[in-house]
């Protein structure tokens, strides 16, 4: 399996969704925690900083309109103490009063009239014609009588424009006369209009009754009903009387209005801005935070997934080392168990070559006799070259024996009848076993099915599985058994001795590489391991069960398809 | 000086028989045993003057009888005979007390020299013991 198709792999793909996730979440949650709560801490200090200046701004504002009405009021009361009724009542003298506040004030003063208690206009210096005009209905005129002084709403009066008017009441020979001026509108207006900020923040002034004072800059979508100054009136109050309030307009558009009570409570001055161009450093602190997040979250998103990706790649490259490896040590191991085996083979091959040298001594010794032609030596000389013949041939059954195995060291996958693998396995291992008094029995099921697997392999894995049994019966002697049988689709073989066993603490390392009891030198540990691996490779089983005192059974499984 | 006498124990038939036949040619009075077991009974009845062992026989092991052979009689010289891949139990055997190894296939003279190397040590021995025996004689008389 190469490494592009070990990817898909459903192991390595949920690891790499793992580290994808652990990476991201590691990364985007401290990215949002900070920049939430620095966002979150300095929306709400901005929100009081601008609350704090706003409110400042319209409080100095109501003071300086507030200022603007009083000092007009003043110089109307100073003109109407400083001089008598009958003074004032002369048109020309008027009219140069007049003239002087313009002088002094500008365009602010637009007339001055002087109204008898009948509300009748006695006198009248100003671009209109409102000589006697009677008052006696007007609204303003039943407040004025009322009073020392006053200053109206804004109303469109006889002359239809806009205007208010300031009045100052005087008592002549027991009756009332007041002095009243009209301040422009365009002048006053243009106090609350100064008031600008942003691209939609204005400034405009309602009486109690919710109707305009001054021009609004823009278009107020409200219908500035009544409604309209109470909701603003009901608004959070700070101890300075400056009202805050949010509304949405008939637009729906969010607005801020921050508001203050002017003309001792009679009118109220509203500044309005679009809550998004008031908090529009806000919003684009906002925005440059988003962007950070989105784009760190992107490019935590690549890096993750690159990152995810690699370490996978790297983690399936040590694996396939990993295997490549364990390969490597099965090769080791193979090498390993033919020295054995030629070691066990060369033994083997001793008995009858000492015994061929021995006869070829003994003929040499009647040659040297001289005795050549006495029938007792012929039949001798015959017997014994019978007897190297013999044994030249057992040699020459030992060599092929062995010849057969390095042959076959190669892995390839065959056709294998699992007995007689077995029955070779017990003629590799008869010698020793005679030695070492052991006894070799097997219970074989007959008619079993071919397997497919590498003969080498196979032959491998017994032949270790018998040494390690005849190894542990070595001392003492013993039995070894080998079973084969079929079971379902499964084909179980099993080597069981009766040797001492294998102790509780070691039978749970025995398949660990470099795992052995042996003296240094005798074993390299790897013989299971090298078992373990070859029976996995071939998609079988292997364990072992293990009594001490009692004896050792490993028994292999290994899936075999019916070939019939 | 006593002969020479011999106890070859082998388990391989045809070994023994030729080693026996190639001995008995040399004038050396030899006799086989084809296990451990029927060597130790041959050596309590008629015990020789240099026993040669195979190291591998089914039963009693080499070393087992080697040391049987030592207990029954400490004077009797044993020569092992071994393969190439079992050194371990020549040692183990020289220092059981064997007199000296051999490796198959053996040289037949080298196995003479070697019978008769053995059996001088033990007449020696023997000389030794039989002057300390007269000493120990006089002393009392």
């Amino acid at each position: 399996m190469n490494q592009e198709n070990r990817l898909k792999d459903p192991y390595y793909k949920s690891l790499t969704r793992k580290m994808l996730f652990i990476v991201i979440v590691v990364s985007l949650a401290p990215l949002i925690t900070v920049s939430g709560i620095i966002l979150n801490r300095f929306s709400v200090s901005y929100n009081e900083k601008l609350n704090a200046h706003l409110g400042e701004l319209v409080l100095k504002h109501s003071q300086n309109i507030d200022g603007f009405l009083l000092e007009k009021l003043n110089n109307i009361r100073f003109m109407a103490g400083a001089f008598t009724v009958e003074e004032l009542n002369n048109a020309e003298f008027l009219r140069n009063n007049l003239a002087a506040l313009q002088t002094e004030y500008g365009s602010v003063f637009e007339d001055l009239g002087v109204v008898n208690d009948k509300g009748i206009q006695v006198t009248y210096a100003g671009p209109f014609k409102l000589e006697k005009a009677r008052y006696s209905d007007a609204e303003w005129f039943r407040k004025a009588i009322k009073s020392d002084y006053f200053i109206s709403d804004v109303f469109l009066g006889l002359r239809g424009t806009p205007h208010f008017i300031i009045t100052v009441r005087q008592m002549s020979n027991g009756k009332p006369w007041i002095l009243r001026a009209t301040i422009s509108f365009v002048a006053f207006n243009s106090r609350v209009e100064n008031l600008r900020i942003g691209k939609t923040g204005f400034a405009f002034i309602l009486n109690s009754k919710g109707e305009f004072q001054s021009k609004p800059g823009f278009e107020v979508v409200h219908g500035k009903s009544y409604s309209f100054y109470e909701s603003i009136k009901s608004g959070i109050k700070t101890k300075d009387g400056v009202f805050f309030s949010e509304m949405a307009d008939d637009s729906g558009k969010e607005n801020l209005y921050v508001a203050s009570l002017i003309k001792n409570g009679d009118w109220l001055l509203i500044y309005q801005q679009d809550k998004s161009d008031a908090f529009s450093d806000l919003t684009h602190a906002k925005q440059i935070a988003l962007f950070i997040i989105l784009t760190g979250g992107i490019i935590i998103l690549i890096t993750a997934l690159l990152l995810s990706k690699r370490m996978v790649a790297r983690i399936v490259q040590a694996d396939l080392e990993k295997e490549l490896m364990n390969q490597q040590v099965i090769e080791i191991g193979k090498l390993a168990s033919l020295g054995e085996l030629a070691a066990g083979i060369a033994h083997e091959i001793n008995n009858p070559v000492a015994i061929m040298v021995e006869e070829a001594g003994w003929v040499h010794d009647i040659m040297e006799d001289g005795q050549f032609s006495s029938k007792e030596n012929k039949d001798e000389f015959e017997r014994a070259l019978a007897q190297i013949k013999t044994q030249g041939t057992r040699c020459r059954e030992i060599i092929q024996k062995l010849l057969s195995f390095a042959r076959k060291t190669d892995t390839c996958i065959e056709d294998v009848r699992i007995n007689e693998v077995i029955n070779d396995v017990i003629s590799f291992c008869a010698q020793r076993a005679k030695f070492s008094n052991v006894v070799i029995k097997s219970k074989l099921q007959e008619n079993l099915p071919v397997i497919s697997l590498s003969h080498t392999e196979i032959l491998q894995v017994l032949l270790n599985l018998m040494n390690n049994a005849l190894d542990s019966l070595e001392k003492r002697g013993g039995n070894i058994t080998l079973t084969s049988l079929l079971e379902g689709d499964e084909m179980v073989i099993s080597i069981a001795d009766d040797g001492p066993g294998i102790p509780r603490a070691n039978l749970a390392r025995i398949f660990d590489p470099f795992f052995t009891t042996k003296p240094v030198g005798k074993g390299t540990g790897l013989g299971l391991s090298i078992c373990y691996g070859i029976i996995k490779k071939i998609g079988g089983e292997i364990d072992v069960r293990s009594v001490v005192d009692a004896g050792t059974t490993f028994h292999i499984r290994l899936p075999c398809r019916r070939n019939d | 000086m006593d002969e020479l006498r011999v106890l070859l124990v082998g388990d391989e038939r045809e070994f023994l028989e030729i080693l026996l036949k190639r001995l008995l040619k040399r004038g050396i009075k030899v006799a086989g045993a084809s296990s451990g077991e029927e060597a130790i009974k041959i050596i309590k009845e008629t015990p020789p003057d240099v026993v040669l062992l195979d190291v591998r026989l089914q039963g009693m092991d080499g070393i087992h009888t080697l040391r049987e052979i030592k207990k029954i009689g400490p004077l009797v010289e044993v020569i092992m005979l071994t393969g190439h891949a079992n050194l371990e139990i020549a040692v183990e055997g020289m220092e059981s007390g064997a007199f000296d190894y051999l490796m198959k296939p053996t040289d037949v003279d080298e196995l003479l020299y070697k019978l008769e190397d053995a059996f001088k040590r033990k007449t020696i021995q023997e000389q030794k013991i039989r002057r300390l025996e007269k000493l120990k004689g006089s002393e009392r008389g």
